[in-house]
């Protein structure tokens, strides 16, 4: 059996292991154990990758295996893996162990919670090794389903309204994306050869020009709503905000990562003509995402709400990056992709700390924590100082990388875009410092918070943890931006085809 | 001389060791852990310049040294981020100026931040801050420039922050991140065109002054102006931002919230000059592809210089004018640039900016620390708290008198030298410049005396507690850095510094420094008739003459007001708020309202299965009767 397949198979073994288990302590050890072992398993498959290359192997998807499960329409399980996916493999794994940390005290009932947490996992880590655009998809709705119920039962606030947005709207892309889908399977091959669903053989055919100029706008749409793209990102606030801690985490982290890696992998790759021919209309609304988001953030004053839309401007900077067509804006979006899933984690794992604390997500109702919290409060300041770009730390190199690969486009259109999304950095510097000023600095504002607690062990382990991986990337961005930049050359080689 | 990395990394090491362990680390521990350090990076920085101007000179100049230089970042194949260390006259200077202050500030804090809250923290604030400024002055291309621009912003953010229970410490932190964070969306504009044409970040491509290498970008215009005048105007937006350049200086005078050796380090003696070291290190791109651009610094910078001084002749807390003052005398050092030349006499401005940036740093910081001395002893910014301090603080009286006969351009201080090279600059440019700086020159000594005259004569204000000089840590940097001031002007700096790197012989022109020396003793003179004695009542009734000219200065013509408009009703009220309505009432309220739609249209169809046999069995006879009829009468 191909290792790939591990990282479906451990979540699937900690779901029995939770079955099994019977209270808190055994739910933690199947969880921890589980959790450690998929990151293990991320960092072993990009040492795998990296040997790999090095030793010259150039196919385009390594450590391959596949496997028919529906003769009918020539559906394969098919697995494989390229620098980006390795990245995401790395990026999920985190998010997923930090989550389980972040959860530590789940209540009530904990063993659905992970239970769902984890089905959840096996979608996410499925969708990212897939290279059959069927089972894909499939892992794609996987990965969508257990939000409804994990948002319905054990979030808060207007938590069924929320639950129910964010699940019919992620719905109505999937189908949508679902029509591309097929839309792409019936002409995946020329006239009288049989039609496939592997993504590296529709590649080598091409898809006619008329069907792709209709279903690179449902397959791009598709996967855009779960990237919040401008006009379809409003189940994210709602749903963010409701979302408990983890899963909040890993909808932000993770999960909005799909959109983007779908668009990348499926509607670019596969239709590379027509997203030259109609690149401009979405990077229009991209580029307002970006803005739109940014200035949207500044008046909120629920802390989820503010990274709900931070999140809308940063992962729209990701469409926006993909939609340039160039490989170092490509290799920023992936990058930004991976910081942006690693800060946000960071943000909604220390808003529900902080909430678990104050029980107030309302900055005007907060103030002065830095002086009772210190370690939360150096957190939140780093995670916003990610945020907003701060050289050393993983935005910074993610955004310029974007930024100077948008300005090798020399005409205007493309030049006025990038200028509109680069003012983002100081509107996000503007939100941030807002957050960060009223949060944690000045008077405290609440004789009652006086009483609170910094951090316990479990909390540290999770914002330790996403703080060295933002930091990491952040310091030493050469070899991992090399490893992505290379694999973003195939798609590139379409793109000029 | 590999071992100028060693500069750059102890102070990083000393910012991760005592952020991460500082808070179990005692006090005097971390203070020691920080100050060795930094002595340390001094002395390698002294050794550095003295190895690098000891070296004989190739073709009549030093040659730039690469210490270091390693890829960081790779875009494409020719644009990448380097990380290095690149050793020239000019960043050798200024690792002499920021290590030599940066210490001083160290050692200073001992006394100054004695058992503050946070004491740690805030030796690891400063490690961090001194490894940002070095390594921004030691960069061998434009990005990594830009790179330590932004962590020295944070650092500066952070530290002006170190109150951060006070909101008025909040607020200025952020107003400082927040401007100079606007100004550097320019400066990584015109980054991105810079490269976008010379395919590199490099300096050395971008300051080779060979035409060819921005050939791509030759005709090309952007409403009406060349796209090299709109690069290189937009990196010096971020340069005016970065040294508060008018109309992007509102954010020093309220840094000045930090705690003053913080102001004496970062916001007068070294980050501030950072947007004039840029246009320097720039400089043969200036003067080359874009003169206009060099004419638009100039004016500028006098712009600034003047606007600054009127507005620090009304100030009362001492803070406060001096951070005008810093204003002003960055905008002597922008002008001096502005109207520079390249070649022989020609360049004198670029050496006099260079030469006053020196200078300058060395007797601001001195005025700086003076000041805390100050209040420290009263426990009040303000000129009406002080007065007839010059016997109860004999030591930082006679360094700050020092200081002030520097910045006025009095010989033999240092600040005579460099800024009468600069006058003599500016009047080889036109007479006009000529005469406005030396009018400022002239309303700098004025503001300065009168400072001066308020703390430490006039009538000595009632004191809660009785003032003391402070103590040895706090005087031995003044007494250092005063000892500087009074030399420093006898370095023949053209030796080492000059646009073209060659020597430049400074001679002194008697008519232009006469001049200057004339109106600032003129100057002084009317200072001390209005404030030696506290009595003269004259100030008071030009006061009254001038009533809104006085309130609009002290305002500072209202800028700030202006800006508050802009970001608070345009911004914050109008678009934020607006887009917000919006995304919650039109783009969420469609979704919402497809939600209700399709309730509503399954509602209306839902009488149809009502469940009822009797009601269907009830249609389907009707139906089967219409279909009976219909097909009988076909």
């Amino acid at each position: 059996m191909n290792f790939l397949s591990l990282f479906v198979a451990i979540p699937l073994l900690m779901m029995l292991g939770l079955w099994l288990s019977r209270n808190m302590g055994q739910i933690r050890i199947v969880m921890v154990s589980g959790a450690s072992m998929l990151v293990a398993l991320a960092f072993g498959t990009l040492a795998a990758y990296l040997s790999a290359r090095a030793a010259g192997d150039t196919a385009e998807m390594l450590f391959r295996a596949d496997l028919l499960w529906f003769a009918p329409l020539n559906i394969h399980y098919a697995v494989g893996v390229d620098g980006i996916s390795v990245a995401m493999l790395i990026l999920s794994s985190l998010i997923v162990f930090t989550g389980v940390f972040a959860s530590w005290k789940m209540d009530p009932l904990p063993k659905e919670f992970f239970l769902w947490f984890c089905l959840l996992s096996v979608g996410v880590f499925g969708f990212f090794i897939s290279i059959d655009l069927f089972t894909m998809f499939m892992f794609y709705e996987i990965a969508l389903i257990p939000m409804y119920l994990l948002i319905g039962v054990w979030g808060t606030g207007r938590k069924e309204y929320s639950a129910m947005k964010l699940t019919l709207m992620l719905m109505g892309g999937s189908a949508l994306l679902l029509v591309g889908i097929l839309g792409i399977y019936f002409h995946s091959a020329p006239e009288g050869a049989p039609l496939t669903m592997n993504i590296l053989e529709i590649a080598e055919n091409s898809i006619p020009m008329s069907a792709q100029r209709l279903f690179f706008p449902l397959t791009f749409v598709g996967f855009g709503v779960l990237g919040a793209l401008f006009p379809f990102h409003t189940w994210s606030p709602d749903g963010h905000a409701s979302a408990p801690t983890s899963v909040s985490m890993l909808h932000a982290g993770v999960l909005m990562k799909l959109g983007g890696y779908g668009c990348f992998r499926v509607a670019i790759f596969l239709m590379p003509e027509a997203a030259q021919e109609l690149s401009w209309l979405f990077l229009i609304l991209t580029g307002i995402s970006v803005v739109y988001g940014a200035f949207s953030a500044c008046v909120q004053t629920d802390l989820k709400y503010i990274n709900a839309y931070s999140s809308v401007s940063h992962c729209g900077l990701v469409l926006f990056a993909i939609l340039m067509l160039n490989r170092t804006a490509m290799t920023g979006a992936v990058l930004q992709m991976l910081s942006h899933g690693l800060m946000t984690a960071l943000f909604f794992a220390l808003i529900g700390m902080i909430y678990g604390r104050t029980h107030t997500r309302d900055i005007r109702e907060m103030g002065g924590l830095m002086r009772i919290m210190p370690f939360l409060g150096a957190g939140y300041v780093i995670a916003g100082l990610a945020s907003l770009g701060l050289p050393g730390l993983s935005g910074f190199v993610a955004e310029m990388s974007v930024f100077v690969g948008s300005f090798q486009h020399a005409d205007l259109f493309h030049r006025v875009l990038t200028l509109v999304a680069a003012t983002s950095i100081v509107i996000t510097a503007v939100y941030i410092l807002r957050v960060v000023g009223k949060l944690l600095y000045g008077p405290v504002v609440n004789q009652n918070h006086l009483a609170l607690t910094d951090a316990a062990w479990f909390e540290r382990i999770s914002v330790v943890t996403l703080i060295v991986a933002i930091a990491a990337i952040g310091l030493f961005p050469l070899g991992l931006s090399d490893m992505i930049s290379e694999s973003i050359l195939p798609v590139i080689e379409q793109l000029v085809k | 001389m590999e071992y100028t990395l060693l500069i750059l990394l102890l102070p990083l090491a000393t910012f991760l060791f005592l952020g991460l362990v500082g808070m179990k680390l005692s006090e005097r521990t971390a203070g020691i852990v920080g100050t060795l350090s930094l002595g340390l990076a001094a002395v390698l920085s002294y050794v550095a310049a003295w190895q690098f101007f000891s070296a004989p000179r190739v073709e009549g100049i030093h040659p730039p040294v690469v210490a270091w230089n390693f890829e960081w970042l790779r875009f494409t194949d020719q644009l990448h981020i380097d990380l290095g260390i690149l050793l020239d006259p000019i960043s050798v200077m200024m690792l002499v100026v920021i290590t030599t202050v940066s210490l001083m500030v160290h050692l200073y804090s001992f006394g100054y931040m004695k058992g503050e809250r946070g004491f740690q923290r805030y030796y690891a604030f400063l490690s961090l801050f001194s490894f940002s400024m070095l390594g921004l002055v030691v960069a061998t291309n434009i990005f990594q420039t830009y790179i330590f621009w932004e962590l020295v912003g944070v650092s500066s953010y952070l530290l002006i922050g170190f109150y951060y229970t006070k909101p008025e410490a909040v607020a200025a932190s952020k107003k400082a991140f927040i401007v100079t964070r606007f100004a550097d969306l320019g400066f990584l504009i015109g980054i991105l065109l810079l490269s976008y044409f010379a395919g590199t970040f490099s300096f050395e491509t971008l300051t080779s002054g060979n035409a060819s290498v921005f050939a791509g970008a030759a005709g090309r215009t952007f409403l009406g102006c060349s796209v090299m005048s709109w690069a290189t105007a937009l990196i010096f937006m971020g340069c005016a931002g970065k040294s508060a350049m008018f109309p992007l200086h509102i954010w020093l005078p309220d840094a000045m919230e930090g705690p003053t050796p913080v102001s004496a380090l970062i916001h007068a003696a070294t980050m501030v000059v950072a947007g004039v070291y840029l246009v320097a290190r720039l400089f043969p791109l200036y003067y080359f592809e874009t003169p206009e651009v060099l004419v638009f610094i100039a004016v500028v910078g006098a712009v600034t210089s003047l606007y600054a001084a009127v507005v620090a002749c009304v100030q009362t807390d001492i803070k406060r004018v001096l951070a005008f003052s810093t204003i002003s005398q960055i905008g002597f050092m922008m002008v001096a640039l502005g109207v520079s030349g390249m070649e022989g006499h020609d360049g004198l401005g670029y050496m006099a900016s260079m030469f006053h940036l020196f200078t300058h740093a060395m007797f601001k910081a001195l005025l700086f620390l003076g000041a805390g001395a100050i209040i420290h002893a009263v426990h009040s910014n303000e000129m009406s708290r002080m007065g007839g301090l010059r016997k109860k603080m004999p030591v930082t009286h006679i360094t700050f008198l020092i200081a002030c006969l520097a910045i006025s351009g009095i010989p033999p201080f240092s600040g005579f030298f460099s800024k009468d090279e600069i006058l003599a600059a500016a009047f080889a440019f036109s007479p006009w410049m000529g005469w406005t700086m030396s009018v400022i020159a002239g309303i700098t000594a004025f503001y300065m005396f009168r400072l001066y005259y308020n703390i430490f004569w006039a009538v000595p204000a009632e004191q809660e507690h009785e003032p003391h000089e402070a103590p040895g840590s706090m005087t031995v940097p003044l007494v250092i850095l005063a000892a500087i001031t009074c030399v420093a002007g006898f370095i023949p700096f053209g030796h080492f510094v000059s646009a073209t790197g060659a020597v430049l012989p400074i001679h002194i022109d008697w008519r232009v420094a006469g001049l200057s020396v004339l109106i600032a003793c003129l100057a002084i003179a009317l200072a001390t008739c209005f404030y030696r004695k506290g009595t003269n009542s004259l100030p008071d009734r030009l006061e009254a003459t001038f009533p809104r000219l006085h309130r609009a200065a002290y305002r500072r013509f209202y800028i700030d007001e202006a800006y508050l408009f802009v970001t608070r009703r345009i911004i914050f009220g109008g678009i934020c708020s607006g887009l917000a309505w919006f995304d919650r009432h039109v783009i969420d309220g469609a979704m919402n309202g497809l939600a209700w739609l399709t309730g509503r249209a399954s509602m209306a169809i839902r009488g149809l299965q009502s469940g009822q046999v009797q009601q269907y069995a009830y249609v389907f006879l009707l139906g089967t009767l219409v279909l009976t009829v219909w097909l009988i009468l076909m």
